[in-house]
């Protein structure tokens, strides 16, 4: 038994002309030539299909993820130019093209087998398996914050590496010395005893006929030079000028602009439009019907949107166009009851008799809680760019998926993948939202009507109303405790069961668990939203931990900690956030504390955060102390961000957001009246990373899940006031109303 | 038509009467390093100078801006090779993440500091607070208004 193989990384090829290639792309049967031709230009050498050599001896890697301020650009080029060891200054980056040849493979495997060993024989059948997979899934996400901890481990470091053994092995044959003699270091290959040496460029060509190594030697964390540093990130500079390119910035000569308006109620159609253009219309070209939706192209943002505000739009009438929040949420809560009692509640855990365990308890702990609707709320409304023309189709675009936009443009257009370009820009913001290709594919059928680009921007309102939401849940949860206030029984039934699969699993150590879900109907649109099913979870399971500490009489932190005794890193990272933050020392009158722990994505995280209550019921979010274990920070400083980022984006939310459904459509419509957090109302973040030596975690999303309860339980601890309903803003928290003690 | 002047330069664009300044920055003039974000002067993504003073370009009519002097992100640098100390202070505190905001916070950053060279905590959050940054940097930005701030004060002349 041993880790994953490398194998499927690393095979060699040459290529037409004698390019030196090698990498995942060399297997039987792939096309590497039609890689090194979408990624190199002449007097470059492809190395592998993650990194090629210039003749001025730059190294630019290839990165196969999108950049959205996460900082993957830089952080996946550090532990490539690490194992290498080049000259960081001449380091480049590029984004990979939206190629199959850079599908998530290393993704894939990652989150379904993550770090599991398997028998040597079967190896490499599991990586031709795997492979094959997400080739035919399209995947090349940037999500699950995946990028670092598969791709870089797994392909990133393995390239760097590769590379350098090739060309140490190129040195030693050219010069006639023992490899070991040799040294790699900044860009150059020496040989101290005879005074030789030669850069990567000048060997590039020699290592071509050089045997690959299948299992290249990694460093270890003590050799790192890079990695555990905070270099400054590639993306920064020019988003401080305005040169930065987003989705929305791009510029296509002859390019016209389009909005739309789809139909309010999810699944409603189009009744009625008129399409005629009119001459008093400056400026518009075309108006739409699209069936679900009404577009207009014209030469400007401005003139298709005020054309299109004025047009009178008759939409059909569907079962949901009466529907509002309040019957979704009883729906919901009567698919539980109907489920609980006809015995058709899904499984996700079981583990000895609950129920009986219940009945014994000395004390009961019992909760409903309910959670909205949330949207995505980019800073970057969503856009995308199309140009069809001669039978094919140019898309620009900021996307976390880029192949995925690649397969549904040609499906839509039935026309051949190797017909569609995806010209990948930043995102202006993903959280999930720019995994989805709905924007692109409206853009494709606005584009092939016409023969020019159109740029097609959606407004703000549209941004609001049409995006896939973070479900609206209720969970029913109960606990039973002994006279001890240990816990003997937890029971939990919630609704909707998306991914990661593991969410709704507790850390804590506790006999007798029986958690059970439903799914019942809903005509709202789902999709991913940072930390996906983690985001209720997180809240849910720490919630009601808090309030089954509270009802042993201990104190919250004391209680999790005897929970989790046999997870020592779970136990660190608490004890790290308990000395922070200053548990347990006195707060001025209506201040609380609140903590919260969960592991997601690979990285465990706890948050405490201190929160004051007005005596008016107004919160205010004071200080927000985070501890971290996620096995290693590649990029300390980046990781901090990512930290910070994810606390406020799911402060807003637990502050909030909701978005709710009025006749079957999207009530909000902006900033206005979905407010997110702002400058005023951020809390000082203070992060602490534990470099605990586990394979790495993830930095994108694992903050975001603990910040929810760490502050409804720090109102608890000021109030007396348990918040079993987000967002927060829903609930009264007048000191009139609270509870004496 | 109407003339405008955008960073010192002149322009001559097409515009109606309801038209805001944003659109005709963006796509009128090529500047697209102002953002749109909301449409309805509640994120600040579009914040530009107007005589000096932020403005929302998403709710100000480009008409209005005739014969003013509009200042957009790319037009505060002194030189093509010196950035604002601002932008400056920015990259220091490695302050953006996706960046979309950034150019809208900068804008009013730069306001800030013009009026008040050494603003309060309380008086950043007053100022900032009209720009929404989605990624949360809100720490990172209130230590780049300070650094920028403590650069301008040991950089003026006694």
């Amino acid at each position: 038994m041993k880790k994953w193989t490398r194998r499927a990384f690393i095979g060699a090829g040459v290529l037409a002309g004698g390019t030196l290639v090698i990498g995942i792309a060399i297997r039987p049967g792939n096309r590497s030539s039609k890689v090194a031709g979408l990624i190199a230009s002449e007097g470059e050498t492809v190395m592998n299909i993650w990194l090629k050599i210039a003749l001025d001896n730059t190294v630019t890697a290839i990165i196969p993820h999108a950049e959205m301020g996460q900082g993957v650009h830089t952080a996946l080029s550090m532990m490539l130019a690490d194992e290498m060891e080049a000259d960081w200054s001449k380091v480049k980056f590029q984004e990979a093209p939206a190629d199959k040849e850079y599908a998530n493979f290393t993704l894939l495997k990652g989150f379904v087998a993550g770090n599991a060993t398997f028998p040597k024989f079967i190896e490499e059948t599991i990586d031709g398996v795997f492979l094959t997979a997400v080739k035919s899934l399209n995947f090349q996400i940037t999500g699950g914050s995946a990028s670092v901890r598969f791709t870089g481990q797994q392909a990133m470091r393995i390239a760097g590496a590769a590379a350098k053994s090739m060309l140490m092995e190129a040195a030693a044959d050219t010069w006639k010395v023992p490899v070991e003699e040799l040294i790699a270091k900044n860009s150059i290959i020496s040989h101290p005893s005879s005074n030789r040496s030669a850069t990567f460029a000048e060997l590039a060509p020699a290592a071509a006929k050089v045997n690959i190594p299948t299992q290249p030697k990694l460093k270890s964390p003590g050799e790192f030079t890079l990695m555990g540093t905070s270099q400054p990130r590639f993306d920064i500079p020019a988003k401080v000028t305005g040169e930065a390119q987003f989705g929305m910035d791009v510029q296509v000569p002859g390019m016209k602009y389009a909005t739309i308006k789809a139909a309010p109620v999810f699944g409603s159609k189009v009744k009625s439009v008129d399409t005629t253009v009119s001459s008093s219309q400056r400026g518009v070209k075309k108006i739409f019907n699209l069936g679900d939706a009404v577009a207009v192209i014209a030469d400007g943002y401005w003139q298709a949107k005020t054309t299109l505000d004025a047009l009178p739009i008759e939409f059909e009438a569907t079962e949901n166009s009466g529907l509002n929040q309040e019957e979704i949420m009883d729906r919901y809560r009567k698919a539980m009851d109907t489920d609980l009692a006809e015995g058709n509640l899904d499984t996700h855990f079981k583990d000895g008799d609950a129920t009986t365990a219940l009945e014994q308890a000395a004390i009961l702990v019992e909760a409903e809680y309910q959670l909205p609707f949330l949207a995505h709320a980019t800073m970057e409304p969503m856009n995308c760019t199309a140009w069809v023309h001669d039978g094919k189709c140019e898309l620009w675009c900021g996307s976390q998926n880029p192949l995925g936009v690649r397969a549904a443009a040609a499906e839509l257009l039935e026309i051949d993948t190797d017909q569609v370009t995806v010209h990948n820009q930043l995102l202006g913001g993903g959280f999930g939202r720019r995994s989805e290709t709905d924007v692109m594919k409206q853009a494709i059928l606005i584009a092939k009507e016409v023969n020019y680009p159109v740029k097609l921007i959606w407004s703000r309102e549209e941004d609001t109303q049409h995006d896939v939401y973070r479900e609206a849940t209720i969970s029913r949860m109960k606990a039973g405790l002994d006279q001890s206030g240990l816990p003997t029984a937890y029971a939990h039934q919630f609704i909707f069961k998306h991914h990661p699969p593991e969410a709704a699993d507790i850390p804590y150590s506790i006999p007798n668990q029986l958690i059970q879900y439903s799914s019942p109907a809903s005509h709202v649109p789902w999709g991913n939203w940072r930390s996906v099913d983690h985001s209720t979870h997180g809240f849910l399971t720490e919630s009601f931990i808090d309030e089954m500490a509270h009802a042993a009489k201990q104190d919250p932190f004391a209680f999790r900690k005897k929970l989790i005794k046999d997870q020592p890193r779970f136990q660190r990272v608490l004890d790290l956030v308990y000395e922070k933050s200053n548990w347990g020392t006195p707060l001025p009158a209506n201040w609380g504390r609140g903590i919260a722990i969960a592991q997601s994505f690979g990285s465990i995280v706890a948050e405490v955060a201190e929160v004051e209550v007005g005596i008016d019921g107004n919160v205010k979010v004071h200080r927000v102390v985070c501890a971290v274990d996620p096995g290693f920070a590649i990029h300390p400083n980046g990781f901090i961000a990512q930290m910070e980022s994810g606390i406020i984006y799911g402060l807003a939310a637990a502050m909030t957001g909701e978005i709710t459904i009025e006749n079957g459509a999207v009530a909000q419509s902006n900033f206005h009246n979905y407010p997110v957090t702002r400058m005023n109302e951020a809390p000082k973040i203070e992060t602490h990373i534990i470099n605990s030596g586990n394979p790495p975690g993830g930095g994108g999303e694992p903050s975001t899940p603990v910040i929810a309860p760490a502050v409804t339980n720090a109102i608890f601890d000021a109030t007396g006031i348990r918040i079993r309903q987000l967002p927060i803003s829903k609930n009264d928290l007048k000191a009139s109303i609270r509870p004496t003690t | 038509m109407i003339r405008l002047t955008i960073n010192g330069k002149e322009f001559e664009v097409d515009a109606t009467a309801d038209i805001p300044l944003l659109w005709v920055i963006r796509e009128q003039c090529g500047l697209t390093g102002t953002k749109f974000g909301c449409g309805i002067a509640q994120c600040g993504a579009c914040t530009v100078h107007m005589d000096g003073q932020p403005v929302r370009s998403c709710v100000t009519p480009a008409v209005s801006a005739e014969g003013k002097n509009i200042t957009t992100i790319e037009g505060i640098a002194p030189d093509k090779n010196t950035l604002h100390v601002v932008q400056q202070a920015w990259i220091e505190e490695q302050t953006p993440q996706c960046g979309y905001c950034q150019s809208g916070q900068i804008m009013s950053a730069v306001a800030l500091l013009n009026e008040n060279p050494s603003p309060s905590d309380e008086e950043i959050d007053a100022a900032m607070s009209g720009n929404i940054c989605r990624c949360g940097m809100y720490g990172r930005i209130k230590s780049a208004i300070k650094r920028a701030s403590a650069t301008l004060q040991s950089s003026s002349p006694l």
